[in-house]
């Protein structure tokens, strides 16, 4: 306590000493809690969350911190006030009978009171004062001060008094939370932003096309930094908590770690392994094209792999989804008994988006899947603008990327729009994009897949037919023709078409084999033939050969002895004349 | 009868001023510290006692500063304050008490003016 009373305003410390509030988020965008030893202002509208700020600022430094608090109300006595927290777990009697808590409800009653002359409100002083030092408070909250403005006339005084109270809370070195209600133009009604200079922070609930949603903001916190923008609250019922946006920073790792898609041959397409464990997987296309189905096999995969799984349902029943998922062999039920798939059915209009955001932010928390599904993400559309919605879907896709989350969304396409833009323009954020799409042809409509971006993977050019069936998911080739791509029947009857066409082809083939075959061998047939006569011929020329040898020799025979008979010398001339003349003529014959 | 009604009113309000005349007054005053304030309310509060509540004024002086814990239990947050815990109903009084004339209006002692 003493300590921050010696500490200057202007000191040259290296930083404001933090006194942290326990309540989720928001130490992380006040870098560490609020200014310890100092005044802070929690500004905002009817119903913004104040109240319930201060107390959980004071229950949770009791409770976390070990610090005793005070909590001064103007508006509710003690006993409502402690019914009021007592749902939030908060159990404000105990902390009065241990001693760390005090709490006193400080009536100012315009009608019973009279105002002569000048005053001050040392009776207050005195009150405050008991209390802290009774407990020994470091905390203390006052809610909401300006309640005096209505109960007492003399403002002069009255500003000048809480000028005092601070400077004097401030010097006791007890850390304070003041709250104010919102003015028209000003932060508070009453100004009161002028006498705390330290820490301001404006809680804001407002309503856009019908739904609440409720934000912080930090306007200033002197000798700190602190995040400057607007952060989406919830209240709930573990009380307030504040959703700092996701790192600002693109400092996520990045995992070559593989996770199935559940369809073997989208795995295949995806260059063998599936989705990249981390990244985030955008299923989109018009109604009925078998989104929620993807998610399923992905989830499905997911809880057979052991991986806890969150699934985010925007527009059906988780039963509806249980049901239809089990008739194409998605048993998802028994996932959810073994405890390893969550749902979070709500419609998407329940809440504004930062609360949608929120309860991501806490399922995530609480249960830590490395899966999430999130089904679809254009039923947020209707809850904020295209800006708003868009800025929230980034931080959701930042926060599980962060996470390490491999996350898939479905995203609704309307009929007519183009089929390779997202709803919500977040497509860019995507690591990896499946388009389905129907087709029509034939009396028929047929769903079609392809993969339109995943990145850092040698991922399938080709489209393929997607089918549900009872086992599951199937993809099949679709009929890449000359004319057309068929799908479904079409493909069916072109594929027999085909078939028909390739059997007769064969047939007519195989005839034609026939045919030549059968010619071939028939002039094989006539060349044996010739060749046997030819042989025939050969045989018979050198029996005549032969024959006309021996007759030559036996007439040569017969003429040397006929010459030897005459007599004759001269064999030489006439021999040749009667020898060439019988040669000859068997020669010709 | 309307006429009977209101007189019967008239009577019933003389009557609660004659008794108010004799009613014992229970004031307390708080004051922190004997801050120039504290004296000029005491100093008022004082006169009025003698001068118009003679013999039926119970007045105590309290200091918050010596017991504080009364602070909490009488619902004090500007100081001085006067109470008039009787006759009821109760009434509130803050401030120095300079204006003499508001106060007496205020217990009762003298009818408002219009």
């Amino acid at each position: 306590m003493a300590r921050q009373t010696h500490t200057p305003s202007t000191g040259k410390l290296p930083g404001v000493e933090k006194c942290p509030t326990g309540i989720r988020g928001l130490d992380e965008i006040t870098d560490g809690g609020l200014p310890r030893g100092r005044p802070t202002l929690v500004c905002g509208g009817a119903g913004s969350g104040k109240t319930l700020l201060a107390m959980e600022f004071i229950v949770r430094g009791i409770r976390d911190y070990g610090e005793p608090g005070v909590f001064v109300a103007f508006e509710e006595t003690a006993d409502e006030l402690s019914r009021n927290v007592s749902s939030l777990g908060f159990d404000l009697d105990k902390l009065v009978r241990r001693r760390q808590l005090a709490v006193d409800h400080i009536r100012v009653e315009r009608s019973e009171m009279e105002e002569t002359g000048e005053y001050d409100l040392e009776g207050l002083f005195i009150r405050l004062g008991t209390m802290i030092d009774q407990i020994g408070a470091q905390r203390i909250a006052i809610d909401t001060v300006e309640v005096l403005f209505a109960g007492l006339l003399n403002e002069a005084i009255l500003r000048a008094e809480l000028r005092r109270l601070l400077r004097w809370l401030k010097d006791k070195g007890v850390t304070t939370i003041i709250t104010g209600e919102q003015g028209e133009k000003t932060l508070t009604r009453h100004g009161l932003e002028e006498y705390v200079s330290d820490c301001v922070i404006f809680l804001d609930h407002r309503i856009v096309n019908q739904i609440a949603t409720r934000r912080l903001r930090v306007v200033k916190y002197r000798g700190s930094s602190h995040g400057t923008n607007e952060y989406p609250t919830m209240i709930d019922q573990h009380g307030l908590s504040v959703l700092p946006i996701s790192s600002l920073g693109l400092d996520y790792g990045a995992s070559t770690e593989h996770v199935s898609s559940g369809v073997d041959r989208l795995d295949a397409m995806l260059g063998g392994g599936g989705y990249y464990r981390g990244s985030s997987i955008l299923v989109s296309g018009t109604a009925g094209t078998g989104k929620t189905s993807l998610a399923a096999a992905f989830i499905d995969a997911a809880c057979r792999r052991g991986e806890r799984c969150l699934y985010l349902v925007l527009e059906e029943a988780p039963a509806q989804i249980i049901r239809n998922m089990a008739s194409i062999g998605f048993d998802l039920g028994r996932w959810v008994d073994k405890g390893s798939l969550r749902f979070h059915g709500v419609r998407s209009t329940l809440y504004g988006l930062e609360q949608h955001l929120v309860t991501l932010h806490k399922l995530v928390s609480e249960f830590h899947p490395p899966t999430v599904a999130v089904d679809p993400i254009t039923n947020l559309m209707v809850v904020g603008e295209t800006a708003e919605v868009k800025s929230t879907l980034t931080r959701m896709i930042d926060f599980l990327k962060n996470q390490g989350i491999t996350a898939l969304f479905t995203s609704l396409t309307e009929g007519g729009g183009p089929a390779e833009q997202t709803e919500v323009g977040v497509s860019s954020l995507m690591d990896t994009w499946l388009l389905l799409r129907n087709v029509e042809m034939g009396a028929e409509r047929n769903r079609l897949m392809f993969i339109l971006k995943s990145r850092g993977m040698a991922h399938s050019n080709q489209v393929r037919e997607f089918r549900l069936s009872d086992q599951g998911i199937q993809l099949r080739d679709v009929y890449v023709g000359p004319s057309a791509v068929l799908t479904g029947a079409a493909r069916l009857v072109q594929e027999a078409r085909d078939k028909a066409q390739a059997v007769s082809e064969r047939e007519s083939m195989a005839r034609r084999r026939r045919e030549l075959q059968q010619e071939q061998a028939l002039t094989r047939a006539q060349f044996e033939a010739l060749h046997l006569k030819t042989a025939a011929l050969d045989e018979e020329l050198h029996t005549l050969e032969a024959e006309d040898q021996t007759r030559r020799v036996t007439a040569a025979g017969e003429q040397a002895e006929l010459a030897r008979a005459q007599g004759a010398d001269g064999n030489g001339g006439l021999s040749k004349k009667g020898a060439k003349r019988p040669a000859d003529r068997y020669a010709r014959a | 009868m309307i006429a009977k009604h209101a007189t019967s009113d008239t009577e019933l309000l003389e009557e609660a001023a004659r008794k108010a005349k004799h009613q014992k007054y229970v004031l307390r005053l708080y004051v922190a510290g004997m801050t120039p304030r504290s004296r000029e309310a005491l100093r008022t509060v004082s006169e009025i006692c003698r001068e118009e509540l003679a013999g039926r004024c119970d007045l105590e002086v309290i200091d918050l500063y010596k017991q504080p814990t009364l602070a909490h239990r009488e619902q004090i947050v500007a100081v001085p304050t006067l109470i008039k815990k009787l006759p009821l109903p109760l009434r509130r009084f803050i401030g120095s008490m300079v204006d003499k004339e508001k106060l007496l209006v205020g217990l009762d002692l003298i009818p408002r003016t219009p």
